[in-house]
């Protein structure tokens, strides 16, 4: 079971809940941080990653030898890669989408392809999960292909719960696709629920099901509740709005170890709440 | 030589645009004749990305030999320096001040961008 933790809007608690369902669950599990722009599980796990893998994407070269400057391959181009200077070509990197049409394009061959490396993927043994952590290299723009190497590492079997950058960008769509389920995190504020909309959108668009949790809850939490009433979501949980919760996140401390009772009801999440809701939806 | 300048309108009367990339035109300045050619930016104002790197082109293929703008990026530096167009940075308001200024040697040459990528 693949199983996303998704938002809309950005600190809302993805990171605190993808946590603490990776550590409440039994039998052990993957967590994958997608959010690898700001990823963060890894700050609530302790010591050295295990392994590093660079990775890497694909751009153009420009090798010099028989270029008659056509600039068939700077109007192939769909991102500005490239500029022609008279029998030139210069490469921007850092603006290539890695499709490889400047090489097709090119009559003369005098493009190749090279590795750019973009960031790494880290490895961490957390408490009761593995834990496996897309990074971008500072200045890099091209989040999808690094979610896309790091999803490659999901393994065949067992639970897979992946922490997802905020947003209904193509770093969110590249993390949640082929989930099974996508759990909304979301807080009782009208920015919240805003996003919360925009993520139901889009995962609906996407023909994804999706459950939402809401954290922070407090006496504004009907805001939530109606929203989802209406549109037909079932609220899995609401986590309340407490002081205690938010320092113990500040120590490092995770949910779990400030509110040991919530272990009980992210297994019942797990186990028997969302495998109820897509045997309903007829998905199981 | 030629020399462009980016410009919110199409004569030197009109307020100069200080972003390179997403300048609104470039005014070709002949100066030797003193004749002014309009270049339209449209493909880089509505480039999603890179607009600078684009301009920068188009401003090469122009013929242009130096830019007058108000602040240029490091993408579209790199290209007008590999393709030896001079840049010059300059506050002056509308096109006329600054070919006087230019002319009066009092621009300096750019030897690096001014300002980060994406800037405005």
């Amino acid at each position: 079971m693949k199983i996303a933790v998704a938002s809309g809007k950005g600190g809302t608690g993805k990171t605190t809940l993808s946590l603490a369902l990776a550590e409440a669950i039994t039998g052990g599990c993957t967590l994958l941080d997608c959010d690898v722009e700001e990823p963060n599980c890894h700050l609530f796990v302790a010591g050295e990653p295990w392994r590093q893998l660079p990775v890497e994407v694909t751009v153009p070269e420009f090798t010099n030898d028989g270029c008659d400057g056509c600039g068939r391959c700077v109007r192939a181009c769909r991102f500005q890669a490239l500029a022609r200077l008279g029998k030139r070509v210069l490469v921007f990197p850092e603006m290539c989408h890695s499709c490889g049409g400047c090489v097709l394009a090119c009559p003369h061959k005098v493009l190749r392809e090279v590795p750019f490396g973009i960031g790494k993927l880290e490895f961490r043994h957390g408490r009761g999960f593995e834990l496996i952590s897309g990074v971008m290299d500072v200045g890099h723009a091209m989040a999808p292909p690094l979610i896309r190497q790091l999803k490659e590492h999901i393994p065949p079997e067992g639970l897979v719960i992946m922490d997802a950058p905020p947003g209904t960008a193509c770093s969110m769509v590249m993390t949640v696709r082929n989930n099974d389920f996508v759990i909304l995190v979301t807080e009782p504020t009208p920015f919240g629920l805003h996003d919360l909309k925009l993520a139901v959108e889009t995962l609906r668009e996407i023909d994804l099901p999706c459950g939402v949790v809401i954290n922070r809850a407090d006496d504004g939490v009907a805001l939530i509740r109606d929203y989802c009433q209406e549109a037909g979501l079932p609220v899995l949980l609401e986590i309340p709005y407490r002081r205690d919760i938010a320092e113990g996140y500040s120590r490092g401390g995770g949910l779990l170890a400030v509110c040991p009772d919530l272990r009980e009801s992210f297994r019942t999440l797990l186990n028997t709440q969302i495998p109820a809701i897509l045997q309903a939806e007829g998905r199981l | 030589m030629k020399v462009a300048l980016t410009s919110r309108g199409d004569s030197l009367d009109v307020l100069l645009d200080s972003r390179f990339g997403r300048a609104a035109n470039f005014l070709l300045w002949d100066a030797a004749t003193g004749a002014v050619e309009v270049l339209a930016n449209t493909q880089s104002l509505n480039a999603a990305q890179g607009a600078g790197i684009q301009a920068a082109m188009h401003v090469v293929e122009s013929g242009a030999e130096a830019v007058i703008t108000g602040h240029c990026g490091p993408k579209a530096f790199r290209v007008l320096k590999e393709a030896g167009v001079k840049v010059y940075l300059t506050k002056a308001l509308d096109g006329h001040e600054a070919i006087r200024l230019f002319q009066a040697g009092e621009l300096k040459e750019a030897d690096a961008a001014d300002v980060e990528g994406h800037w405005a």
